[in-house]
């Protein structure tokens, strides 16, 4: 569910295609965006799941699945 | 020796909808585009009327990915640009990008996402602030923008001077060109200023009409009973060349800029001389630009606001400028129905403009049906008016007292 709750901002911030493919391996530098998106998403999916990403964090990440298993870990502590 | 420069191409968006065929048949009819204010609630405010662009859709023009990065006054900019480069018919792959430039004017720029995002600040804190709101709030965006849609690699510069902004983008957009610096340029303004903050705020000075109850007769210069200007929004944009490049892409020719001059009141803040020194000062150094007598003017587009001091300053400018030949030039405000697009405002006025010298008809100054006595020249009050028009004036006037006339004449194609 995290997951797909995370694909669905991308998807909708980007405005992209139902048809272009979000996986947990996309990474959001591979889409082709600038930083400014980057930071956009990340405050849309802190929104979302009431939650706050340290920035230290945000440089671990390689891709939406990464993003996902930490929310998920913070959940559930 | 300086370049002949030309308008090759015009672009509009405003309440009557995107292109300037559209605005011209509007104002030729005179419409008002003045309505009650939709986009927040005005129950609070004096003042409940606007010519506001309603249900405004970038997106057929734009792609999505482009237009949710832009505030209302660059998405105006873009789709009035794609507009006046369409009607200019450039072939955008064969134009020497480094010779074509932009500039533009606004007044407040990017203060919708202003608003917005001080919004979040104060309500969610500052971490919840965008990442978008300083490139989306900053006045030079719009000129930027542009410049990255089209892809053009020349002078960009923004003019920042109220109300008259437009008009000294084009200024210096002609400037460009007549000395060479640039082989074409795209130059008018953009405004989206109808919300809460700019409403209250003008209406603190007294500045805006109170005629909620009749929202089309509101915008009434050089009348009698005028109370105001009415709050305006939209962009205007002319493609201009020089001569020897629109006639090497055999580019149809709408008119020339045979002049530009500016001039400062020093004088104070918000309130024009009340002798028209400024005003006068500019139109004389718009004719000595131009080379031509103040009789050899067909007739003049007005600053013509509707407030209390400009149109009788106005008035008393041209007088003393025009003499006795100010009583038989026609001179209209088209802001009686457009409203007051502040940064916008002179270049739509220049679309205007342009658009009576090719069409031989000067749109009316409608809701003018009591003249102020000092107010007593030849308005073209309420009907269209048929006339050949050789060099064609617009007058604009910004708040800091900041001056700019520009001269428009009839070329034969």
């Amino acid at each position: 569910m995290c997951f797909e709750k995370i694909a669905d901002i991308v998807r909708h911030h980007l405005a992209l295609d139902e048809n272009v493919e979000i996986t947990p391996e996309s990474s959001l530098k591979g889409m082709k965006i600038d930083s400014l998106d980057v930071v956009e998403i990340i405050m849309k999916i802190e929104d979302a799941f009431e939650i706050e990403i340290p920035d230290e964090k945000l440089k671990e990440f390689q891709n939406l699945g990464d993003i996902a298993n930490y929310i998920k870990s913070v959940k559930e502590s | 020796m300086l370049k002949r420069v030309v308008v090759t191409g015009l672009g509009s968006v405003t309440p009557f909808g995107v292109g300037h065929r559209t605005l011209f048949d509007a104002l030729v009819a005179g419409k008002s585009a003045v309505s009650l204010v939709s986009s927040f609630d005005t129950s609070e405010f004096k003042t409940k009327i606007a010519a506001e662009i309603k249900n405004f859709d970038p997106d057929p023009y734009f792609p999505k990915s482009e237009t949710r990065r832009m505030d209302r006054f660059t998405q105006f900019a873009s789709v009035a640009a794609k507009d006046a480069i369409l009607d200019a018919k450039i072939d955008l792959n064969h134009l020497d990008k480094n010779r074509a430039g932009i500039v533009l004017g606004s007044g407040f720029g990017g203060i919708m996402t202003t608003l917005e995002q001080h919004k979040i600040l104060l309500e969610r804190g500052a971490k919840r602030v965008s990442p978008m709101c300083v490139p989306m709030m900053i006045p030079n965006m719009a000129a930027g923008t542009l410049a990255i849609l089209f892809g053009l690699r020349g002078p960009n510069e923004t003019v920042c001077t109220a109300c008259a902004s437009s008009s000294h983008a084009i200024a210096a957009a002609f400037r460009m060109i007549q000395n060479g610096k640039a082989d074409i340029m795209i130059c008018g303004g953009s405004e989206a200023p109808v919300n809460p903050l700019i409403v209250a705020a003008f209406s603190s000075m007294n500045a805006l009409s109170k005629r909620n109850d009749e929202p089309e007769k509101a915008s009434r210069p050089f009348d009698k009973d005028r109370d105001g200007f009415v709050l305006g929004e939209g962009a205007g944009i002319l493609v201009l060349e020089s001569l020897e490049h629109a006639k090497a892409r055999k580019a149809y020719t709408y008119a020339e800029i045979a002049g530009a001059g500016s001039s400062t009141d020093a004088f104070h803040i918000t309130s024009p001389d009340p002798d028209g020194s400024g005003a006068k000062s500019a139109m004389r150094a718009a004719l000595a630009d131009a080379a031509i007598t103040p009789d050899e003017i067909s007739a003049v587009t007005a600053h013509g606001t509707g407030t209390i001091a400009n149109d009788v300053t106005e008035t008393k400018a041209l007088k003393a400028v025009f003499g006795e030949h100010a009583y038989k030039i026609p001179i209209n405000s088209i802001k009686s129905m457009l409203g007051h697009a502040l940064g916008a405002a002179a270049a739509l006025e220049a679309v205007s403009a342009v658009s009576s010298i090719v069409e031989g008809i000067i749109p009316p100054t409608i809701n003018l049906e009591n003249h102020d006595p000092e107010c007593d020249l030849d308005y073209v009050p309420n009907t269209a008016r048929k006339a050949y028009l050789k060099y064609v004036m617009t007058d604009s006037f910004g708040f800091g007292g900041q001056n700019s006339v520009l001269i428009f004449k009839s070329v034969n194609n």
